[in-house]
């Protein structure tokens, strides 16, 4: 039998690429050169809509020899007609956005003009000196003011549920409640910022192959992208994505630097490099603010009699960015009279895009913010409360669960925040000029399943290689595949070897929507079954053989040698059946993907119970969250190591969301006035005090194969409600609109969004 | 050599990165980030904003943290540079690369290497003695993905590690 010890999966082993990481050895998308290359940038629009009449660059030109290209609407090189074409795998309904494709400026800082030059400071420099003359148009980029051009998107993305039909009688429910509460809700945008800038390096082949090692979270995407974009065979375009410094979901969609890049070097035939400043990261892609209402009715007792949940998102002139936002209001608690509304309007801004926990962050702050809400209405604790409303199944799609060990989370969450010692009444405690706030909230996020490949290699003494096209973007990915395959073929994890992030490898969807470690994990896992079915046909031509009658159920491997699960005395050494083969190595493929038959009936989901600690300075209105508990129930947990960052960076994110982050729009030009990381504020060390995360135990063997449900973005749900609760309990003031700055605790806006 | 406008000229100077001398012709604009990532190939340095506003260029010159980004490399001239790769390599880690490898202080890694070289810079400065005082003064190096509380546990294990040592 396997000890515990020997275990892979479930170790809190350190990253496999670690050591890369932290001696600087690791290469970004930045990083690749080649003697002589040519550098990029690029002039974005200072207005936020309107018509490109002039570009100069003649000064430009003359005091920088070294320019090899100036690239305009007017003489860039042609590309795809066809929207199709641009549009990659997660590219929501519309017209995609084609970078100088006209005299249109359709957001602010969009590119108009790109200069390719022989460094990146000449590039940089020149393009400073190009001058743009524009007809200026009068933007819209105010969501209050347009939230009567609301509409439903007219086509759906695809991979997003629509809100589902009304169930019962929401508004008479909503009429007859007991208790009733009511609110709107506002979210500013917010920006990803991952650390690495948007960077792309085309290695021009001197056979005209391309090597783009682009900042994606997904290089198959990327791959077909280019050859959709600019008709090249696939064999022409190798996109590598080896290490990626975070992205958060901006790294889903191709970004126009790739565009660029490609562009330039395929009218130059050289090689090109083009990184964007930081300043252009606020141009790309954005969680969308968006305006919610939430109506909740309950009985005598805190039961839920009604939810209503509408919403009213941003999204630009020329795409329907669409996420979940409502649904979450359908499922998260037992009620049988429903009514979830959403849509869209359009500004004069770029598209929004997939934003860690796209939908669920900003439509959990709704409702958990409600839900606290009403908790004070009916005057129970808001945990109980919730355990009073806990629901085993999906009322939206009448589907049972894989597993919910939600309960377990309130109850070991409220343990380990030490809940039980809560005053209930707002302002009720403090310690010298601070008020204290406890809040609580529910997160959850789907657990999904993708199409994914992957290929195992194991040689006769003992070397595995695993490759697939996935990502790594800070998640863990080489480290849980390389513990998947190790312990699937008893080797140490540390001496697997994980090849991914490039597009010539086994085929896997994006890095997203928490699912990598569940889908290109359970591939690994059935590649490693099918290496351990090969082995046993290789051993089952020995007639002599003690494997001789066994299935694959029954097999395991054990120290270089097949054996008998039973009997772990019966066995045959690999490297023997290998040779008796005349093989030094074999070789499988593994996949996974959506059991369209089990998601009939079966939905899945994680789930997290957070519990969070402000301390509320009184006179200055200045919030500190000094404590966080987030207790997640994710069904299996392959490294607690990784798994708990996973959280942790989720977590911060969410503090981040609910007290700092929100770019500013000066509505009069339509441009954000903070894009940079000096006045965009994401948490800094100084922020960020005590975070606990703990994972319940939930065995779910539904979800995916190997028992897994993910956990990139349980870890930012419900925690801006946390906070705004907890800020509610200190201060008695309900602030339902993020983020929670100082102004608006010191400021009148009880009852009110705005 | 990249062109340069002709009324302009490059200086030269002399750096000793990672203990080796280098001799390099620099344009007086050059920023010791854009030197060391572009010219030297030190990519283990990062650029996260170009303006002194993310610590992911944190390198250190004679022992001092500080932004490259925010330095021409012409104001160093004579310098001693330590970055990143100059620390330690994988196969001999620098004790604070390992115990931000052990407790995993880092997830992406693009701001990992700003980290380490602040944090190796704070704990020579002396001034940090506490996890609040860690906290307050590793707040120029920003970390996305969130890893602060481990980062913080890393620097305060090296810290301790540190009195240790003194004390005994
Ligand atoms: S790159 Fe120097 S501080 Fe951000
Ligand atoms: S590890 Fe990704 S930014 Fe710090």
């Amino acid at each position: 039998m396997l000890t515990n010890e020997r275990r892979q999966v479930g170790r809190a082993m350190p990253r496999i690429d670690a050591p890369l990481k932290v001696t600087g050895r690791a290469a970004y998308a930045a990083e690749h050169s080649e003697p002589d290359m040519l550098h990029g940038a690029a002039v974005s629009a200072t207005i936020a809509r309107g018509r490109i009449l002039e570009i100069d660059s003649r000064a430009a030109k003359a005091a920088f020899p070294g320019i090899a290209a100036i690239y305009t609407h007017e003489n860039r090189p042609n590309a795809a007609w066809l929207d199709r074409s641009w549009q990659d795998e997660t590219a929501p309904p519309g017209h995609t956005y084609r970078p100088l494709q006209n005299d249109r400026v359709l957001f602010d800082g969009q590119p108009v003009a790109f200069v390719v030059a022989d460094s990146f400071e000449n590039a940089r420099d020149a393009a400073a000196m190009i001058t743009v003359r524009y007809e200026v148009e009068t933007p819209e980029t105010d969501l209050t003011t347009k939230l009567a051009e609301r509409y439903v998107p007219p086509k759906k993305r695809s991979g997003i549920s629509p809100p589902p039909d009304p169930r019962g009688q929401p508004e008479e429910a909503f009429k007859e409640a007991h208790f009733r509460i009511s609110g709107d809700y506002l979210i500013e945008n917010e920006h990803h910022n991952p650390m690495e800038l948007f960077a792309t390096t085309v290695l021009y082949g001197a056979d005209g192959v391309l090597a783009i090692h682009d900042k994606t979270q997904g290089s198959q995407n990327v791959q077909k992208f280019v050859c959709n974009v600019f008709s090249l065979s696939q064999d022409k375009v190798n996109v590598i994505n080896a290490y990626v410094g975070g992205a958060f979901g901006s790294g889903l969609r191709p970004r126009h630097q790739l565009f660029f890049a490609v562009m330039a070097s395929l009218d130059l035939k050289r090689s090109v490099k083009f990184e964007i400043a930081r300043s252009d990261m606020f141009y790309l892609s954005y969680r969308p603010a968006m305006y919610q209402t939430v109506s909740l009715g309950a009985d005598a007792q805190g039961r839920l009699t009604a939810v209503l949940h509408d919403t009213v998102q941003v999204t630009s002139r020329y795409e329907d960015y669409q996420e979940v936002v409502v649904n979450w209001s359908g499922l998260a608690y037992r009620c049988d009279n429903v009514a979830l509304t959403y849509a869209l309007t359009k500004l004069d801004a770029a598209t929004p895009g997939d934003m860690r926990a796209p939908g669920a962050a900003s439509g959990l702050f709704a409702l958990e913010s409600a839900m606290d809400e009403l908790s004070y209405e009916v005057g129970i604790d808001p945990l109980e409360l919730r355990r009073r409303n806990f629901v085993h199944f999906d009322q939206n799609e009448n589907k049972q669960l894989t597993s919910k060990a939600l309960r377990a989370c309130y109850r070991e969450g409220a343990a380990r925040f030490g809940w039980e010692r809560r005053q209930a009444k707002p302002r009720s405690m403090h310690e010298g000029h601070e008020l204290i706030g406890w809040g609580m909230a529910t997160g959850i996020w789907e657990a999904q399943l993708q199409s994914a490949k992957a290929r195992v290699r194991m040689s006769a003494n003992g070397q595995v290689i695993v490759q697939a096209a996935a990502s790594d973007i800070g998640t863990g990915t080489y480290t849980i595949l390389a513990q998947i395959a190790a312990e699937a073929l008893d080797v140490p994890a540390e001496d697997v070897s994980v090849q991914i992030g490039q597009s010539d490898l086994p085929e896997t969807s994006v890095e997203g929507g928490s699912w990598t470690a569940a889908s290109s994990g359970s591939a690994v896992d059935a590649a490693c079954l099918a290496i351990r079915q090969r082995l046993l046909d290789m051993a089952q031509k020995d007639d002599a053989s003690p494997l001789k009658d066994a299935t694959v159920e029954e097999v395991v491997i054990r120290d270089g040698h097949l054996r008998l699960d039973t009997d772990p005395r019966a066995g045959v050494a690999i490297s023997e059946l290998m040779a008796r083969a005349g093989e030094t190595a074999i070789e499988e493929e593994g996949k996974a993907g959506p059991d369209a038959k089990q998601m009939k009936s079966f939905a899945s989901y994680t789930h997290s119970a957070v519990f969070v600690e402000v301390r509320v300075d009184e006179e200055l209105g200045l919030a500190r969250v000094t404590r966080v508990v987030s207790a997640v129930a994710a069904g299996r947990i392959l490294n607690p190591k990784t798994a708990r960052s996973q959280i942790l960076g989720g977590v911060v994110m969410g503090l981040g969301m609910a007290l700092h982050e929100e770019s500013m729009i000066d509505h009069r030009s339509g441009r954000i006035m903070n894009h940079n990381l000096a006045e965009y504020h994401v948490p800094a060390h100084a922020d960020i005090q005590d975070i606990d995360v703990h994972f319940v135990q939930e065995f779910d063997d539904k979800a995916s194969p190997i028992g897994v449900k993910g956990l990139g973005e349980i870890g930012v749900c419900g925690v801006a409600a946390a906070v705004a609760n907890a800020i509610f309990h200190a201060t008695g003031k309900r602030i339902r609109h993020l983020p929670i700055t100082i102004d608006k605790i010191l400021g009148e806006t009880v009852g009110k969004a705005a | 050599m990249p062109s340069a406008p002709p009324s302009l000229r490059t200086i030269p100077i002399t750096l000793t990165i990672n203990g080796r001398r280098h001799d390099l012709d620099v344009a007086p604009w050059t920023s010791l980030l854009d030197l060391l990532r572009e010219d030297l190939k030190l990519c283990g340095t990062k650029k996260g904003c170009d303006h002194g506003q993310c610590g992911a260029c944190t390198v250190l010159v004679d022992g001092v943290r500080i932004n490259s980004c925010l330095s021409l490399a012409v104001m160093r001239d004579g310098a001693e540079i330590t970055t990143i790769e100059g620390l330690g390599t994988p196969e001999r880690l620098h004790p604070m690369q390992r115990a931000f490898m052990e407790h995993d202080a880092l997830q992406c890694g693009y701001c990992t290497p700003g980290q380490i070289c602040s944090a190796v810079g704070l704990v020579s400065e002396g001034h940090a003695h506490s996890r609040a005082e860690i906290r307050e003064l590793m707040s120029g190096n920003l970390c996305r993905c969130g890893a602060y509380t481990n980062i913080a546990d890393a620097v305060e294990d090296i810290l301790e590690q540190q009195q240790k040592a003194a004390a005994e």
